[in-house]
């Protein structure tokens, strides 16, 4: 059985709370980052509980390195939504990597 | 290429061929692999398209509906009337083999059945903007999982046929043509030995034979 997490600047994932998810709101760059490997890795050997881990754009755009990290791994699902303050573009963006990626190219 | 290495042999020459034909085997199957992943990425990649288009206009709307909320309210107000959701979310994963990629599948469920039961407070004390930002969050959720599930197909997809395109090249331009160089390498040399053996033989064999003839010659 699997949670799905929310993690984000307070205003926007609160509302998240009502639907029934676990909401981490952070403030701060280094808190994030520890929030988001706490709630990936919960500890060392065992699987992660959340397997759904949405991240408001305004933060990952500080924390690339760290949700590169985990693309390539079943679990968690790092899945970058726009925050209170839009979208940035970032989700696209991340997108069109990865279609980069697999096929050697920018086929746009 | 590393042919000053290798032993010009039958038995290195046998090696050589089999390997080759496994090289070449494994080539056309990793290459109808990445063929069919291209085809499925394809597709995931357009549905991720659509479904990020609809998440994210969906999320804005609910932040703007949440922000006119958050501003007819106390912040107090409104963190105490979300502190207890009464609802709960659980997440079911299974996994789907596309071409030997394991890509999960999720399935969630509620505590509560009824989908209006997602106020977790009283109306009286809460704006009605609260109200419309809550649905108009859960009428995205359902497409926000949806889209966790796509965007992780993606990027496993996108892995696994990053990999799948190195070997295929790898095998294509490096060790097919190596094998087939040394292959031509090793029966070149064995022919020139079969050449070799053959004027020595031959050489030979006028040589016994002039011994034949200088032997009869002083008999007579």
């Amino acid at each position: 059985m699997y949670k799905i997490a929310v993690l984000g600047d307070r205003d926007s994932v609160l509302g998240f709370k009502a639907l029934g998810l676990d909401i981490f709101p952070v403030e701060g760059t280094e808190e994030a980052r520890h929030t988001l490997h706490k709630l990936a890795k919960p500890a060392a050997g065992s699987q992660s509980e959340y397997a759904i881990i949405y991240i408001t754009e305004q933060l990952a755009a500080v924390l690339k390195a760290d949700i590169a990290r985990y693309k390539t791994s079943v679990t968690p699902a790092v899945i970058l939504i726009p925050g209170k303050g839009g979208s940035l573009g970032l989700g696209a963006q991340a997108l069109q990597s990865a279609v980069e990626r697999a096929v050697g190219a920018d086929i746009g | 290429m590393a042919s000053a290495t290798i032993n010009p042999t039958r038995m290195e020459l046998n090696r050589l061929k089999g390997r080759l034909k496994t090289a070449t085997r494994g080539h056309k199957l990793l290459k109808d692999k990445r063929d069919e992943l291209m085809k499925q990425f394809l597709e995931i990649v357009r549905r991720n398209r659509a479904l990020r288009a609809k998440v994210e206009k969906g999320l804005e709307e609910a932040n703007a509906a949440f922000t006119v909320a958050a501003a007819l309210m106390s912040p107090e107000m409104l963190e105490q009337a979300l502190l207890y959701p009464k609802q709960s979310v659980e997440l079911d994963m299974t996994f789907q083999n596309i071409m030997s990629v394991n890509v999960p599948r999720y399935a969630f469920h509620t505590r509560n059945e009824d989908p209006a039961e997602i106020y977790p407070y009283g109306f009286a004390q809460t704006s009605g903007e609260l109200d419309a930002a809550l649905e108009a969050l859960s009428n995205v959720f359902r497409d926000m999982l949806e889209l966790a599930e796509v965007e992780k197909t993606m990027q496993l997809l996108a892995e696994d046929i990053e990999k799948t395109r190195r070997r295929v090249n790898a095998l294509e331009y490096v060790m097919i043509p190596d094998f087939q160089q040394k292959i031509r390498y090793i029966s070149m040399k064995l022919d020139e030995n079969e050449r070799g053996n053959i004027t020595r033989l031959m050489k030979v064999k006028d040589m016994v034979l002039q011994e034949a003839h200088e032997f009869q010659q002083p008999a007579s």
